[in-house]
């Protein structure tokens, strides 16, 4: 305690964790004493074990590559068409009318729901669940990307064409950077749904992947295995949230509720 | 660059209607090649509209606008306009919202455009730092950057304090001087169309209803005895016939009382 100054700023870092780091302390401890079935619950050194068990042995980084591969290409397929119609159905007013009640009508289905009739399509291979990750997050890209296109401030774009923009700078200059907040909202949102559906559709129908390793110790009761999985998901999660702040408070540096966050 | 660059526009019998409002009816009016003319009414007179047209931002819905003798199509590549809100596009710095729209190596002729406007040392701020006044210098940087021949500005100085209204004013005026461009300010304030136009004039049901000359010589001031005439005959005729000397103080004396 050498000034109060560092003590608050310790303070201030340290709070956060107090919870999670009690819960963790009492966690082991129940396991130990034997009040808590590890059958139930294994112990976080038991968990930790587990993860450098199947570190080491390279099973972990397949399952991973494989789920993380899935995610990317179902996000990018998915956030591209969902950005292409946003775009469109925001610029162009016929083809609002044209797309709009139709792509109303397929957001809302559960996209979950689809599972059975994926599985018949595709049965438990790859395309299912890109496909099913597509799905979930086209809709948030769409409707935020449509959302941020249709709020671009007009007297801007006016201004543009009086200083003699044409379609495509105006584009570029205004109408994209415009509706950028929107539609990195919409990012961050889809980011939640895509970790979301492929824990499920790997949880149900996979071969491999991290639902699959989970659902597979499962079956031989290895629990430490299955909270594992449940914890690299959250990490995952974790993770591409921070991807996305990220991405905000690069591309968004100018608007000033985007600026001097912590 | 240099003298005699203004560009002579011609409004012949412009009339334009918003379904079945008419919003002008008539307007036949010549604006000399780098002549400043102030446009005065009272709000909803359609002068703002007046302007659009200018800028090609509407169509008439009758008559014809001619720039240098050619009628105006689309928009009008000759002019720039100053909107009464900046328009500074958020995301680009200031030296980026000064080059909009050119092309090749306009860094240098952007900087300058700023230090001709006192704003050399903001180039790299983002517009949301910036007040109002900086903003709308700015905006002036931007529009007079691509040597206009037409300058329109739209009450760009409405939502400015006193002090940065003078300040601006007297700056717009500079920058006219030099380049010589032809001016076309919408103002509701009478004082400002005195103090930078040629010829005042008045729009009223939809027409150019009167036209003053302003023979002051430049730089004019406020206190002058002649400068405050012309503005008092301006407001009685925009007030209307029945309005006296001491009509008019009454209300601004009202004004006053309820701002209190």
């Amino acid at each position: 305690m050498k000034s109060s100054r560092w003590t608050e700023w310790t303070w201030g870092k340290a709070v956060p964790w107090v919870l999670p780091v009690a819960l963790l302390v009492a966690w082991q401890t129940a396991v130990e004493t034997g009040w808590l079935s590890s059958r139930v619950l294994p112990a976080p050194t038991a968990v930790m074990a587990a993860a450098w068990h199947l570190g080491s042995s390279g099973e972990l980084w397949q399952h991973l590559s494989i789920s993380f591969g899935r995610a990317v290409a179902g996000f990018a397929i998915g956030g591209s068409i969902g950005f292409l119609l946003g775009l469109v159905n925001g610029v162009f007013r016929p083809a609002e009318r044209l797309l709009d009640t139709s792509i109303q009508m397929i957001r809302n289905i559960p996209h979950l729901a689809m599972i059975p009739l994926v599985i018949l399509w595709f049965g438990i291979g790859e395309e299912a669940k890109v496909f099913l990750v597509a799905l979930g997050v086209l809709f948030p890209i769409y409707v935020n990307t449509w959302h941020g296109i249709r709020n671009v401030d007009a007297g801007l774009l006016e201004m543009g064409r009086v200083y003699g923009l044409g379609p495509w700078a105006l584009f570029w200059r205004i109408w994209l950077p415009g509706a950028l907040p929107a539609i990195l909202v919409g990012v961050r949102y889809a980011l939640g749904i895509m970790w979301l559906t492929l824990i499920v559709a790997e949880t149900i129908a996979a071969d491999r992947g991290i639902g699959y390793l989970a659902m597979n110790a499962r079956e031989f009761m290895q629990t430490d295995v299955v909270v594992f999985s449940i914890l690299l998901y959250a990490l995952f999660g974790k993770l591409a949230d921070s991807i996305a702040r990220f991405l905000e408070s690069r591309l968004l540096r100018w608007n000033v509720n985007y600026q001097h966050r912590p | 660059m240099g003298a005699g660059q203004g560009a002579e526009l011609v409004f012949v019998q412009v009339a334009k209607r918003f379904g079945a409002q008419s919003v002008l009816s008539g307007i036949d009016l010549t604006v000399k090649r780098g002549e400043f003319i102030a446009i005065i009414g009272r709000s909803g007179c359609g002068k703002s509209t007046l302007l659009r047209l200018a800028a090609g931002l509407e169509e008439p819905t009758s008559g014809i606008i001619q720039l240098d003798g050619e009628p105006l199509q689309g928009i009008n590549t000759k002019a720039r306009v100053m909107f009464q809100d900046a328009r500074l596009l958020p995301w680009r710095r200031v030296i980026d919202n000064v080059g909009l729209g050119l092309k090749g190596n306009w860094r240098e002729q952007a900087a300058k455009a700023l230090e001709q406007v006192g704003l050399a040392e903001r180039a790299n701020e983002w517009p949301s730092v910036l007040s109002g006044g900086q903003r709308q210098r700015v905006a002036l940087a931007r529009a007079l950057i691509s040597q206009p021949q037409v300058l329109l500005l739209d009450e760009p100085l409405g939502a400015l304090d006193a002090l940065t209204r003078i300040d601006m004013q007297r700056l717009i005026e500079r920058l006219w001087q030099e380049q010589h461009f032809t001016a076309l300010l919408v103002t509701h304030d009478v004082d400002e169309a005195v103090m930078l136009a040629d010829r005042v004039v008045l729009i009223e049901n939809g027409t150019c209803a009167f036209d003053w000359p302003v023979r002051l010589p430049r730089p004019r001031q406020r206190g002058d005895a002649a400068f405050a005439d012309l503005v008092e005959a301006i407001l009685r005729r925009i007030l209307g016939p029945e309005s006296e000397r001491g009509a008019i103080a009454a209300s601004s004396f009202g004004e006053k009382r309820r701002a209190l």
